[in-house]
């Protein structure tokens, strides 16, 4: 009986443990909490961008921009491409200036890039057209 | 007659008194907002909105006669600092002006000149009958380097003719390419050469550059709120740490981990001290100086930040000090003598959990050290229990200062609103 408590709960454990390792990968919390797929462009923010600009893209007063009705996300998708490659630093926004620098993000692929702008593009109240692969290998190869 | 003339003498001579003999009660007119003005303090305190926006508010200093001077972080109507009067002495702003072309943080105010900094001065105005004498405008430190982060420049001044200006580092943790993933730590990090750390200046001596400073305390990422404890004669500071753990190295720091790491940090300075920054952070849970992963660091080998020096106590991460007070006043209860207020102008980098701070806290000293733990002073600033991003917050406290009676005096930096508070 004492031997049957003991390996009652090393029995579920390993249960718990194999249905765990079943798990698709690379799908993580985003895949738990939605049941959908997931969107990509999402993931990418989360990752790269949301520590600065927060969840719903509303930045950080003073410091940094927010991401919602400013021209400069839904405006010209070359120069919002741009920011994402080079960074920016030290530029008014809506008549505010922001103080943190971000940094250049082109370790990303010209896929992911596009995916996150889309994303941001039509998110947190945001609706305009989305960024193409092909638009961020364009811009990319001008530099 | 001769009754008239003493008592009239009497009342001048109270009029005049700058702070000899401190009151102990603020004037029987003064009452407490039936809200609070929105704030929630600890029982016996009552607190009033003195204005509902002087505009994106900094540091604050209060005159012997009660004017109120409010440093801005951007002009409103071509003016940084805004001075604000109570002229019916019910503790509400009832006349309003500014002056001063330059925006910034800074600001000191002894009976004889009002300093203020804007990103690359420190200028002074002497003070005439309580009034900024504005012709009489000097500049005492000049030229230095323009740059947004960390790029504010807070001021104090010591008992010895010292002015102390902070230079932040403009940089999270001096990498080659800031806040890049994958960047090394420069080693040596040149910017401690010219930032990262405090300068003392010759508080009297006009057109000083940055070189004409001594570089008085180093490695110190950022200092928004310092003082002068007039008690123990000593510069006291609080420091923002580094940000973006588990951004810049994710498979050492989780997102939790990344929110409750590093600390922020209480600094006493001393002439010479070191705090190691960007090599080193402090860890609260260790209770010690860690080496920065920018410089091989794991989270735990101290490596050559064990001779670094200390915090006197250490917060919550990313909370923002972004005011120090030292509480020299009588009208608080005595075990406020001396201690320490703090606002905690709230987090950003905790996303994408609960954010922190939004608060000023109290910390009890004696002997020049922390006493005991820190206490929530005042709260309900940002308007709501739960704070998820920065932007949703109504007001974050900013600035303080003292009031000639002991009132305690509180700057918002959204709208610039400015509470009093007091003890009933």
């Amino acid at each position: 009986m004492k031997n049957n408590i003991l390996i009652f709960p090393l029995f579920l454990a390993g249960i718990l443990c194999f249905s765990w390792k079943e798990m698709p990968e690379n799908q993580g919390v985003s895949f738990l909490k939605t049941n959908a797929v997931p969107d990509s462009g999402k993931i990418i923010y989360e990752t790269y961008c949301l520590a600065c600009h927060q969840e719903d893209g509303s930045g950080v007063p003073n410091m940094n921009p927010p991401l919602v009705q400013t021209e400069w996300v839904l405006g010209d998708s070359t120069r919002l491409i741009n920011v994402i490659l080079k960074g920016l630093k030290e530029t008014e926004i809506n008549g505010d200036s922001y103080s943190n620098e971000m940094p250049a993000h082109d370790f990303l692929t010209d896929k992911q890039i596009a995916e996150v702008l889309t994303y941001v593009r039509s998110n947190f109240g945001n609706k305009a057209s989305g960024i193409k692969e092909e638009d961020v290998r364009k811009v990319r190869a001008k530099k | 007659m001769k009754r008239y003339f003493i008592l009239g003498t009497v009342a001048l001579f109270f009029c005049f008194t700058p702070s000899g003999e401190t009151p102990t009660k603020p004037s029987a007119k003064v009452k407490a907002d039936a809200d609070n003005g929105g704030l929630v303090l600890p029982k016996g305190f009552g607190g009033l909105v003195v204005s509902e926006g002087v505009g994106k508010a900094r540091h604050i200093a209060v005159g012997a006669n009660g004017d109120i001077f409010v440093r801005l972080s951007k002009l409103k109507d071509g003016k940084g600092t805004v001075v604000l009067k109570d002229e019916n002495g019910d503790g509400k702003s009832d006349a309003s002006s500014a002056f001063g072309n330059f925006a910034g943080t800074g600001i000191a105010l002894t009976d004889k000149y009002l300093y203020a900094s804007s990103d690359t001065s420190v200028v002074r105005y002497a003070m005439k009958n309580g009034s900024v004498d504005e012709a009489s405008k000097e500049t005492i430190v000049t030229g230095l380097e323009l740059y947004g982060e960390h790029g504010t420049k807070s001021i104090a001044l010591d008992d010895k003719g010292h002015l102390y200006v902070t230079f932040g580092a403009p940089s999270n943790a001096c990498q080659e390419k800031n806040r890049t993933k994958g960047s090394k730590g420069m080693d040596p990090c040149p910017i401690l050469d010219w930032h990262g750390g405090v300068w003392q200046f010759d508080a009297n001596r006009k057109n000083q550059k940055h070189a004409d400073g001594l570089r008085y305390a180093t490695g110190i990422r950022n200092i928004v709120g310092l003082d002068w404890n007039k008690a123990t004669g000593e510069l006291y500071a609080m420091q923002h740490g580094r940000d973006q753990l588990t951004t810049l190295y994710p498979e050492m720091y989780n997102p939790e981990q990344s929110a409750e790491l590093p600390s922020e940090e209480f600094l006493l300075l001393k002439k010479g001290s070191d705090f190691g920054w960007p090599y080193c952070y402090h860890d609260r849970f260790q209770s010690k100086k860690v080496l920065a992963p920018e410089y091989g660091g794991d989270g735990k080998v101290q490596a050559r930040c064990e001779g670094k020096d200390k915090p006197i106590m250490a917060f919550p991460a990313h909370w923002a000090p972004n005011a120090l007070l030292f509480y020299t006043g009588n009208q608080f209860p005595a075990r406020y003598k001396n201690g320490a207020f703090i606002c905690f102008h709230g987090s950003w980098n905790r996303a994408p959990l609960k954010q922190g701070g939004y608060f000023v806290a109290f910390v009890p000293f004696k002997d020049g050290k922390p006493s005991g733990d820190y206490e929530v002073f005042a709260e309900g600033f940002a308007g709501g229990p739960e704070i998820k991003q920065p932007n949703d917050a109504k007001a974050r406290p900013m600035g303080l200062a003292q009031g000639p009676d002991g009132s305690l005096f509180i700057t918002d930096s959204v709208k610039g609103k400015v509470w009093r508070v007091i003890h009933q």
